[in-house]
């Protein structure tokens, strides 16, 4: 997926090598409801890290239950908060899941670019284009993930679209499933409304406990929610304020 | 808004035709079968029709899914009527009418009968409890569900409980089967998802669990519009083998293009013991026999029970868990000529047992009408009609195929319909002020 793109490109900075956002415009809101057409894996083997990770997977054959994917952003948008991640936790699988095709190009060129630039570095980290409300258990085992991201989602602010946000009740039954017990949810926005909604649906669930403020100062994560992709930034050049929920996965007390 | 009411749109002219559905109780008192907003029933121990006692004066729109409870002392049938209405099997009278939001695609009554869940056609899950039905005398119950689960935005078709109660699985057209713990106190969701056995690489259509006295907790079997019936571990989500019924009942073309639209399989039905499991496919005059296999965890093909007299392609089958026939139904509701609606064919086959004593197969035959038990009458009641007319049948399969392969299979928009859309979103930005 990620193959490489002659150097002189004119979608990219010519200085830079990175690809400029201009010519990655795409509209401001996709429908999460309705079907597009992109290829989705029928189950998570059938995804080939090959062609994401290739220097840790030359081939595409992983049935040695090698290194998955361990962190997801979902909705990643221009992709900020997965290259501040990647040398943050070098080692480390992570993908970003975005809706929008155009956005999807763009990070896929952003990565290649930085792969390109810095060797050894930037291969850990790739993003796919799909809708991630209705396919992660089409990428990721049970309790594959240690970290999924929730980054500025877009709002719906009216009732009856409350149903599109991506962190809901019954959506967070599906991140319950493929995080691992003791993994962590972030969630950040500027929208107040929708920080309220996104706390009280993890207070809400059996599935999710809140981490205590000691914790998250301790983690380095905590620090890139308001400053590493591009909405954060947008947020804090205009001095908005943000609201952050960070929950732990713990295990169920309805034993079997 | 354009778009939501051009999917609004497109999904009524798309559900307007639904499958005949036949039902059979658990010790084969009764048979139900429903075609359009008719539910007929009738009870094989006194060969008579039942009527139906329903305050709300029945369903309004089509039914979708008909089911008996584990005992047999409740019936349950729901539709794009959106209501939910649960019968008491002794008297026949809907003891609770429950509104649902959407339409309802399927249902399921748990296996200790104390709550009845159903799935809109927006993949939400609801649940409803039903625990103080005995009440004698009680009123009719106008209740509404709880919402328990959901598979975001995609249209359920099949809901079951495992023999054991432990889960509840929900099969989606997004080609997914889900296992959930069904809580102790459901009313406040389940959200302890087991796996997902995915595999199917079209629409899961149907599902049954296959469980024995050695293996009480069994496998589940599923069936798609990809042609296949899918053995699972379920509560791990491995696939244990896939048997392409499609092609060896001989109705894949040997020239199949890859994006060619497969025939489906509509249903699926299990003996008790589960060694025999039946496989009603698209196209198919007849049915698919199979052979389970609960310690080598294997599927194989029996044989095809064909049907040749006439064009019967079964819409749905059932069994009950004690007399060893399968009892097979096919029509479909609002047809366009209306001549034929509401007409429903029933076909009943004998010798679905276990055999696991035996050497030889069973002897498996489809029964003429005169040897259906109660024969006559039944047919009368459930048929609509004595004899129905070869026309019937080709019209009935022709607009079920249909329905089921636009509802189920992912639309691909006509350049021109995806133009409008377009146009619809553009004209709405224009005018949104810059
Ligand atoms: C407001 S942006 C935030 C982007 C990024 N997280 C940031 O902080 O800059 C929300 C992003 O989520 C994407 N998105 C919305 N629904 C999605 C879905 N169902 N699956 C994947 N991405 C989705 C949108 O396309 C958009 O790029």
């Amino acid at each position: 997926m990620l193959e490489h793109e002659s150097i002189s490109n004119p979608t990219h900075s010519k200085t830079t090598g990175l690809p400029r956002k201009r010519f990655y415009r795409a509209r401001a809101h996709s429908n999460p409801l309705s079907d597009s057409h992109f290829p989705v894996p029928i189950f998570p083997s059938q995804f080939d890290y090959s062609l994401h990770y290739p220097q840790f997977f030359p081939l595409p054959d992983r049935s040695d239950g090698s290194k998955k994917i361990e962190f997801a952003d979902i909705g990643c948008g221009f992709g900020g908060l997965l290259i501040s991640l990647s040398t943050l936790f070098p080692n480390t699988l992570m993908i970003g899941m975005e809706l929008r095709d155009k956005v999807t190009e763009y990070v896929k060129e952003r990565i290649l670019a930085l792969r390109a630039s810095n060797p050894g570095q930037y291969e850990n980290v790739s993003v796919v284009r799909t809708n991630s409300m209705k396919y992660i258990p089409n990428y990721f085992e049970k309790g594959q993930l240690t970290k999924m991201f929730f980054l500025f989602p877009d709002p719906h602010f009216k009732e009856k679209n409350h149903r599109r946000r991506v962190i809901s009740p019954h959506l967070l039954d599906e991140y319950a499933y493929v995080l691992r017990v003791g993994g962590i949810i972030y969630t950040i926005t500027d929208v107040e409304e929708l920080g309220v909604w996104m706390k009280s649906c993890l207070d809400g669930h059996p599935l999710f406990e809140a981490i205590s403020q000691e914790v998250l100062e301790a983690d380095p994560v905590v620090k890139l929610l308001s400053t590493a992709t591009e909405e954060g930034q947008k947020v804090a050049r205009n001095g908005g304020q943000t609201f952050q929920a960070v929950y732990r996965r713990i295990a169920s007390s309805f034993s079997h | 808004m354009e778009d939501n009411h051009m999917e609004e749109h497109d999904q009524k002219l798309e559900t307007e035709v639904a499958p005949a559905l036949i039902a059979v109780h658990p010790n084969q008192k009764f048979i139900s079968v429903s075609i359009g907003s008719d539910l007929r029933l009738f009870n094989l121990q006194d060969g008579s029709g039942v009527t139906l006692l329903d305050e709300n004066g029945g369903h309004k729109d089509s039914i979708r899914s008909i089911r008996y409870s584990k005992s047999g002392q409740l019936f349950a049938s729901a539709g794009d009527d959106k209501l939910v209405k649960i019968w008491d099997t002794n008297s026949w009278r809907c003891i609770y009418s429950v509104v649902s939001e959407k339409r309802v695609t399927s249902l399921a009554i748990s296996c200790d009968e104390m709550f009845v869940c159903f799935a809109d056609k927006f993949g939400v899950v609801y649940v409803v409890d039903v625990r103080d039905y005995n009440n004698e005398n009680r009123a009719l119950v106008n209740t509404k569900g709880v919402p328990l689960l959901s598979h975001y935005c995609s249209i359920i078709t099949r809901l079951e409980f495992s023999p054991d109660g432990k889960y509840i699985v929900t099969a989606d057209r997004d080609f997914k089967i889900r296992v959930t713990l069904f809580p102790k106190e459901p009313l406040s969701g389940a959200h302890e998802i087991q796996s997902f056995c995915l595999g199917h690489t079209e629409f899961v259509s149907c599902l049954a669990f296959i469980s024995s006295q050695d293996y009480p907790q069994g496998l589940l079997a599923s069936g798609s519009g990809d042609s296949t019936v899918r053995l699972w571990d379920y509560a791990s989500g491995s696939l244990l083998d896939t048997c392409d019924v499609g092609a060896k009942a001989g109705l894949l073309h040997s020239n199949q293009k890859q994006d060619e639209i497969l025939p489906s399989v509509t249903d699926l039905c299990a003996t008790s013991n589960g060694s025999r499991i039946a496989v009603a496919i698209q196209s198919l005059p007849g049915i698919m026999l199979l052979k389970c296999n609960l310690s080598s965890n294997t599927l194989s093909v029996i044989k095809v029970v064909s049907i040749t007299a006439e064009t019967f392609i079964p819409t749905s089958i059932g069994a009950s868990s004690s007399v060893p026939l399968l009892w097979m139904v096919m029509g479909a509701s609002s047809l366009q000529s209306n001549n034929f609606a509401l007409l429903a064919r029933v076909r009943v086959v004998s010798g679905f047992s276990d055999n696991s004593s035996v050497t030889v197969e069973p002897e498996i035959s489809v029964l003429d009408d005169k040897e259906i038990p109660r024969g006559e009458p039944l047919l009368q009641i459930l048929q609509g009609k004595l004899s129905i007319g070869e026309e019937a049948f080709s019209t009935a399969a022709e607009a079920v195929k249909t329905s089921m392969r636009n509802l189920l299979i992912k639309k691909q928009y006509s350049a021109e319909r995806r133009e409008f859309r377009k146009r619809g979103r553009n004209d709405k930005k224009n005018q949104t002020p810059a």
